[in-house]
């Protein structure tokens, strides 16, 4: 066995006209690990799956999965990758049985292999029971367990996974999570790119923090975190207007400016023991009426607004690139 | 050989599809028959043809156009599956990277078949009478058949070029009235004002429904059957490297 990373990636640069989607990204994936490429919305996350997955030639930079380069050795690449794309791709028109044998076969297996690997993978993904049913009458939760199950037909040993929640329910996100965290126990490898914080906290070993193209911060969400230190003082007022008079009354506490929105004042206290108390009694001295206050640890929320300066939350921007 | 069986599956999947969808299973039954009774009966009086009746003028005029356009289905699903992102899937997959629009056609060539033998039989019964010869008959369906598996790859192409169903619609009728109108596939074209005539007489409908003619209803051959044959493999040669250029690089240029 090569040490070699099973995803690696290196400079790559990707232009769409006058738009720089990728400038010099560079990722790594052990194997049997999960990594996590978190990102807003134009971000370069999806170009980046597409050229890890030959959809797309990069302009610069090279890039190899499980020992392979992406262009030179794209038709023997495919064989070891599976892709779950945003938009569930499977046909709507055929059931859930025949778009996995489909699949299968594709994938240059046999239909009577094709066909057992389909109901072992119905069965796993709890779709027996609608397997013989066309998939336009599936739930989108049903749809999205159905496009991972078709990534998974080969058993490919890399896995990417280009937002599988997106759109999706809490109910059938948290399904969809216990089902990748059980591919990820058998030794998958696997690139999951999300503008969930929470899916990335959750599913990633490591993670890869991508805006304007270019990986900006890299590491364990925990390191992630220490990253931004501190507590998180959150003070809910009662009334607007009473904003700056909260600013000005716990300004103090911290070395950074309060930050107020939608009638919440937040800062960073680099002490937990005495925050709240030191807090109620500034705020009360300043006559600032407060509905209710909480300390907690950051959350990679938190990780992103430090690194970048602007929120993580899907902008109402279409995706201008990839 | 991996292409052939890749071909074989898409195929396969496609005529799933046809069969599930009861909009298009009528698109290609009904339409034609409606086409054949119309003109039969609505046109079919007011219209004068030199030698014999106008069901049989008809007949094979309306088998050109219902078969060429037979691939039309192939733009409309390839722009569904390109903005579905099924293409990307296929793409992703070690397939064959013209299997799925080979597989595509191939399940076109099947559907017209089906839709051939529907608008004979029709025709047949409204009063189309074949004067041929069982061999001559087949030499007809297969040359017509060979015309409209060249019109599905330049659909395959256009499918994949257009942004969305609608588009494809729309340039698919903008490229089939004018194409079918001024030639000789609904009407005589010596009736027509000289520089249509002229237009009439280079296009490959004209020349395809006279080939169709001629082994269907024994009116002589002239240049019409070779003239077909060549524009088929013509249109060929350029649009079915083009459709599968286009696959291949169709998506690196989509968001």
């Amino acid at each position: 066995m090569s040490a070699e990373p099973a995803v690696l990636a290196e400079g790559l640069e990707k232009r769409f006209g006058d738009v720089r989607a990728l400038a010099g990204l560079d990722l790594r994936a052990d194997a049997g690990t999960v990594l996590g490429v978190l990102g807003p919305n134009g971000a370069g996350k999806t170009t980046a799956v597409r050229i890890l997955t030959t959809l797309l030639e990069p302009d610069g930079g090279t890039a190899r999965v499980a020992g392979l380069d992406v262009v030179r050795d794209a038709r023997r690449l495919r064989e070891q990758i599976g892709l779950a794309g945003q938009y569930a791709a499977v046909d709507e028109m055929l059931t859930g049985l025949e778009n996995l044998v489909m699949v299968g076969r594709l994938y240059g297996m046999r239909r009577a292999d094709a066909t057992t690997r389909a109901r072992e993978l119905l069965d796993e993904f709890r779709l027996t029971d609608d397997g013989g049913r066309p998939v336009k009458g599936y739930s989108g939760g049903m749809r999205r367990r159905l496009d991972l199950a078709a990534a998974l037909v080969a058993r490919p040993p890399v896995l990417f996974l280009d937002e599988p929640t997106t759109g999706l329910d809490p109910r059938s996100r948290l399904d969809l999570w216990e089902t990748i965290e059980g591919h990820v126990a058998t030794g998958t490898t696997v690139v999951l790119t999300t503008q969930y914080l929470d899916e990335a906290d959750r599913l990633a070993g490591l993670i890869a923090v991508v805006d304007h193209g270019r990986v900006i911060a890299e590491g364990t969400p925990d390191a992630l975190k220490d990253r931004v230190g501190g507590e998180r003082l959150e003070v809910r007022l009662v009334e607007l207007g009473q904003a700056d008079a909260a600013i000005a009354a716990i300004a103090p506490m911290s070395d950074e400016r309060p930050t107020v929105e939608e009638g919440t004042v937040r800062v960073t206290v680099q002490q937990r023991a005495g925050a709240i108390v030191e807090a109620v009694r500034r705020l009360d001295d300043a006559g600032v009426d407060v509905e209710d206050l909480a300390i907690r640890r950051p959350t990679l929320d938190d990780v992103f607004v430090t690194l970048t300066g602007h929120e993580a939350e899907p902008d109402r921007q279409e995706e201008a690139a990839a | 050989m991996r292409v052939v069986t890749d071909t074989l599956v898409i195929a396969e999947r496609s005529v799933r599809r046809i069969l599930r969808a009861p909009d298009l299973v009528a698109a290609f039954t009904i339409q034609p028959i409606m086409f054949v009774l119309l003109f039969r009966y609505v046109f079919g009086g007011a219209i004068e043809t030199p030698q014999g009746d106008y069901a049989d003028f008809l007949m094979p005029g309306i088998v050109c156009q219902t078969i060429a356009f037979g691939g039309f289905v192939t733009a409309l699903s390839l722009t569904d599956d390109l903005n579905k992102g099924l293409i990307d899937r296929f793409r992703s997959l070690p397939m064959s990277r013209s299997a799925v629009v080979s597989g595509r056609v191939l399940a076109d060539i099947l559907t017209n078949v089906v839709v051939l033998f529907l608008l004979v039989v029709t025709g047949l019964i409204v009063g189309f009478t074949l004067e041929t010869t069982v061999l001559d008959f087949l030499a007809g369906a297969l040359l017509i058949l060979l015309f409209g598996y060249a019109f599905s790859w330049i659909f395959a192409t256009l499918g994949m070029l257009v942004s969305s169903p609608e588009a494809a619609n729309s340039l698919g009728f903008i490229t089939v009235f004018p194409l079918t109108f001024v030639s000789s596939v609904f009407v005589p074209i010596e009736t027509f004002p000289a520089g249509l005539e002229a237009f009439a007489e280079v296009n490959p409908f004209t020349l395809a429904a006279d080939a169709l003619r001629h082994f269907w209803l024994g009116t002589p051959a002239g240049d019409n059957v070779w003239a077909t044959i060549a524009w088929s493999v013509g249109l060929l040669a350029v649009f079915a490297p083009l459709a599968t250029l286009q696959y291949k690089r169709v998506a690196s240029t989509r968001a």
